[in-house]
């Protein structure tokens, strides 16, 4: 009846290129690539686009949403609030529709009546009979189950005015290769599409119009970013233990190996893929590849982190250079398995029982997750210890709008301090730990390399700078001083903070990571309420100086973090000689990413606190 | 562990291999394990073998885990790089040595604490992954490190020093690696040099996973009468299920034994193991026939020693996985990176 519910004239919201749509479905059913279809074809379009997958730690029958932001200006990060419900699933009908922001529409399966209860007076619905579409048009019935998503989607085409060439384009593309489903599929998008325009006036209220915004720009999630950047910093050996939201980094390493790692002449393959019976076996088979000389990384996430602490003890004070990327989901222990938090900084700059410290970098895109997981292996070869690039489950498995990929054809690769045969011949005592260039790094070899000279022995335990085992305290503090140093100098090749700053504000945020996707929708709107703010982006541990002065540079800075207890500023507060009551933490780690409204409410609530007890720098 | 280098003068007579080194040139640095410590014969084994071999130190990778055994890689080839990991791990950090560098020789040595205790999970699955390498368990029955605990591979019934009896069924580490699919499974004494050279031997020349389980008696807590794992016991109870001989590959077979008294198994790079019977008509090449013979010795208080178990015709993980040739640690920029133009096709799919 959709006819009825189309004269009741409900008030709706009317925008162009902003506004949010969210799916509702239950996991298991097919929807993912229908929905993602959906979104790539906005991006197609030209609109910038910020799709999220809310997903449940189960393989079937749990719901699962999937939100994609629109925004012309660029907002990349979650607004909060539905202009546009796509209800399929009745698990969660009731508060899906209620989800919904006044004047918004909801899209639902009319074959089954609508309980009373779940209409609203001040929302549009567009029923549409799916499963009965679906029922009378396809036969198998693995058919009529999945296609009921695609039909959605070709509805949402007339609603929204999405290019139908677009989409049939996305329906070639995915299924090149196999032909045979791509006459189905845009069957299935024909009819959800001629069904809207028959029934309902088309487009809606809230529409789409072709942009020109995404020129050149690539949708791509940031695991899939970090294998590929892993294929080219020359990763050889992926050891891991399946762990969400890890796992794709591993599956997106396999896939471009597959197509660009195998010798040509042989058919052999340059890399190998160990699925290791757990985490400490996964970094330990990276630790004794990285100390035999190739290219080694782990890929995990919380529970994995905890399992690897000892092993990362190891490699720090036996000095074996390994890259782990942490994919971080929700804690303590198993916690919320598929949300995304930044709640592993502390545990893992200080990974492990004794004095240690580790570099970690923080990419915020999955440009820079490309970028960084390629610098790692180089960075790890130059400092001879672990590197951990701290992404999260929000940019690893979600897609994200970015600049393409580069790479430079002159970039070779930077194997730090190691000796060849001929170099250790010019030398008359090897020492593995001897800073001969006062840097705090040392000279490594590769077992084989030379016949009488440069062999070493590697320990857990106390050594001196022969490697030889020893309990003398002096000497003992002497490696640790080194070690000190070493990550001193390991500051020096670490990417530096991106700030934008002024010389006159006095305010400034300070952030890492998926933080970012909100920080240009912030300074939009307080801009707007008169209040400028500067911002640091760090992007690596242990900070560069810039970071403490930057700090010192204002009066109040907001450390911004997605976490409960304030780990970056923890580490701000440990690492920087700064005046501590200038950092002011805005804190959200409910698993899911942190909206521009949070960051702007705290903000604004905060600065009417402290005008109130006159502490306000004006 | 020591810290303790020895001497380097070499009497200008002494023998040399066929690669011009001398015994000296296979040693380590000095012992600091107690006298008379199973662990310094295993040591000395190691030297013969890889000398009597020829085999090139420095092409030898020494990786152990923590514990009493796992301080042996210290006490042989200095010339070879060690690695001292950490307590149960050296199955994994073997691994990645391996696939890192497969042209290397890689020689685990692990004790029964770091293997069938805390590291045992890894053990099975470093069998299971049929790494190219000798593994070596040093198998005491007893934690020596910590002063004197039973272990997972005590015999139930055996006494420590301490009068401790152990009251659970203990793990045998041969029957076990048999199981989950090791190609070449030994067990020795380290008090029969004899019988554990010519195994080490083979052991390193195997290609895939070679185990040998070595009874190594721990003199200061677990070398009572009543200990499974003592010297007394093991002396009384070994039964070699054959002699074995080694020929490297390299020598003219010339030896000639009689039909019927002796089995030859020849390894990939052409080296032969001979087998002398013993009397029993043991076959190492029927895997069912090894894990009876064993369970049946144990039975009756017997330890069995020899080769148990080998199947020369395996692969490798680097067979399995089909990896290049060239060692993955030499292979640089130009054989690792795709370049711009490849990127350029990947970024077009994410359009």
């Amino acid at each position: 009846m959709p006819e009825l519910i189309q004269s009741s004239k409900v008030s709706t919201i009317t925008k162009t290129n902003d506004f949010v749509v969210k799916f509702a479905n239950v996991n298991g059913s097919g929807s993912a690539s229908a929905n993602s279809m959906f979104a790539k074809a906005v991006f197609r379009m030209g609109i910038p686009i910020s799709p999220h997958n809310i997903f449940p730690s189960n393989i079937q029958g749990l719901p699962t949403w999937y939100e994609v932001r629109i925004s012309e200006q660029g907002y990349l990060g979650r607004r909060g609030g539905v202009d546009l419900i796509v209800a399929m699933n009745e698990q969660t009908i009731g508060k899906d529709i209620a989800s919904v922001v006044p004047g918004g529409y909801v899209l639902y399966d009319s074959s089954k009546m609508l309980a009373n209860e779940l209409l609203r007076d001040d929302v549009t619905y567009l029923p549409i009979p799916l499963k009965d579409i679906c029922l009378t048009e396809f036969e198998k019935p693995a058919q009529r189950q999945l296609f009921k998503n695609i039909v959605y989607v070709g509805a949402l085409s007339a609603f929204l005015n999405i290019d139908f060439k677009v989409l049939t384009g996305l329906v070639g593309d995915q299924f090149r290769g196999k032909e045979k489903l791509i006459l189905p599929n845009i069957h299935a998008l024909e009819l959800g599409h001629h069904y809207a325009s028959d029934n309902f006036e088309c487009p809606l209220t809230l529409r789409l119009e072709k942009s020109n915004k995404n020129s050149n720009k690539i949708l791509m999630d940031g695991n899939t970013a970090i294998g590929l950047g892993s294929v080219y910093g020359g990763a050889t050996i992926a050891a891991w233990y399946p762990l969400t939201p890890s796992t794709s980094v591993v599956d997106s390493f396999g896939k471009y190996c597959k197509r660009l790692r195998i010798d040509p002449g042989t058919g052999k393959k340059k890399y190998s893929i160990v699925q290791a019976e757990d985490e400490l076996a996964a970094i330990g088979i990276a630790i004794g590849a990285g100390w035999n000389g190739a290219r080694a990384f782990t890929a995990t996430s919380g529970p994995g982190i905890s399992l690897m602490q000892e092993f990362l003890g190891l490699a720090y004070f036996s000095e074996v250079p390994i890259v782990l990327f942490n994919i971080q989901r929700v804690g303590p222990s198993t916690g919320m398995p598929t949300r995304s938090q930044q709640g592993d900084l502390l545990c893992c700059a200080y990974a492990s029982h004794g004095d240690t410290k580790h570099v970690l970098l923080l990419p915020s895109t999955p440009k820079e997750c490309f970028e960084f997981a390629a610098d790692a292996f180089d960075l790890a070869d130059r400092i001879q210890s672990p590197v951990i690039v701290m992404s999260d489950l929000e940019l690893g498995m979600n897609e994200q709008i970015c600049d393409p990929l580069n790479w430079d054809d002159k970039r070779l690769y930077d194997r730090g301090k190691v000796l060849t045969a001929d170099q250790l011949e010019e030398i008359e005592k090897y020492g593995r730990y001897l800073d001969t260039d006062g840097d705090g790094i040392p000279y490594r070899t590769y077992p084989g390399t030379h016949p009488e000279k440069g062999s070493y022995f590697t320990r857990g335990s106390s050594h001196d700078s022969y490697a030889a085992y020893t309990e003398d305290g002096t000497v003992y503090a002497e490696v640790m001083d080194r070690l000190a140093l070493k990550m001193r100098t390991a500051v020096n090749y670490l990417p530096e903070p991106e700030v934008s700053e002024t010389t006159t504000n006095k305010l400034a945020m300070l952030y890492i990571g998926t933080t970012a996707s909100a920080v240009n929708e912030v300074l939009d709107n307080l801009a707007k309420k008169g209040i400028t703010m500067d911002t640091m982006r760090v992007r690596a541990f242990p900070f560069h100086d810039s970071v403490a002065e930057f700090i010192e540079n204002h009066e109040l800075v907001y450390i911004i973090e997605q976490n409960r207890d304030a780990q970056l500023k923890s580490l701000l507060k440990i690492e920087c000689n700064t005046h501590e009551e200038k950092m002011h933490s805005i804190l959200s780690y409910d698993g899911v990413l942190i909206t521009a409204q949070f960051i702007e409410q705290s903000i604004l609530e905060s600065m009417q606190k402290l005008d109130a007890s006159g502490e306000v720098p004006a | 562990m020591s810290y303790i280098s020895k001497p380097k003068f070499k009497h200008p007579q002494m023998r040399t291999n066929d690669i011009g080194l001398t015994r000296r040139d296979y040693e380590g640095t000095l012992t600091t394990l107690c006298g008379g410590c199973g662990h310094d014969s295993i040591s000395a084994a190691i030297i013969q073998a890889a000398s009597e071999m020829s085999l090139q130190p420095h092409q030898v990778a020494k990786i152990s885990g923590i514990g009493c055994s796992s301080k042996i890689p210290s006490y042989f080839m200095s010339k070879a790089h060690g690695f001292n990991s950490v307590h149960g791990r050296m199955p994994s950090v073997a691994t990645g040595a391996n696939i890192a560098n497969k042209d290397l020789y890689y020689i685990g040595i692990s004790g029964d604490g770091d293997s069938a205790s805390i590291g045992l999970g890894q053990f099975c699955h470093i069998v299971r992954r049929r790494i190219n390498m000798l593994y070596i368990v040093a198998n005491n029955g007893t934690y020596g490190l910590t002063k004197g605990q039973l272990s997972a591979t005590a015999d139930i019934g055996s006494k420590t020093k301490s009068g401790e009896e152990s009251q659970f069924d203990s793990i045998d580490m041969a029957t076990l690696a048999i199981e989950l699919g090791a190609s070449f499974v030994a067990r020795s004494f380290s008090g029969d040099k004899k019988q554990l050279v010519p195994l080490l031997q083979a052991g390193l020349t195997h290609k895939g996973f070679a185990f040998i389980d070595v009874i190594s008696p721990c003199v200061t807590f677990n070398n009572t009468d009543f200990s499974t794992h003592g010297y007394k016991n093991t002396w009384e109870n070994n039964i070699a299920l054959s002699e074995i001989d080694f020929v490297p590959m390299r020598e003219e077979i010339t030896t000639s034994y009689a039909p019927g008294k002796e089995k030859e198994i020849t390894l990939h790079d052409g080296s032969v193991v001979h087998l002398h019977k013993t009397g029993n008509n043991y076959d190492p090449s029927d895997k069912e026939n090894a894990l009876h013979h064993i369970n049946a010795y144990k039975k009756q208080g017997k330890i069995a020693t020899g080769l148990l178990y080998i199947n020369q015709t395996t692969s490798d993980l680097h067979e399995l996985q089909d990896t290049v040739n060239k060692p993955f640690n030499s292979l640089g920029v130009q054989d690792l990176c795709p370049g711009s133009e490849a990127l350029r096709d990947i970024n077009s799919t994410f359009r």
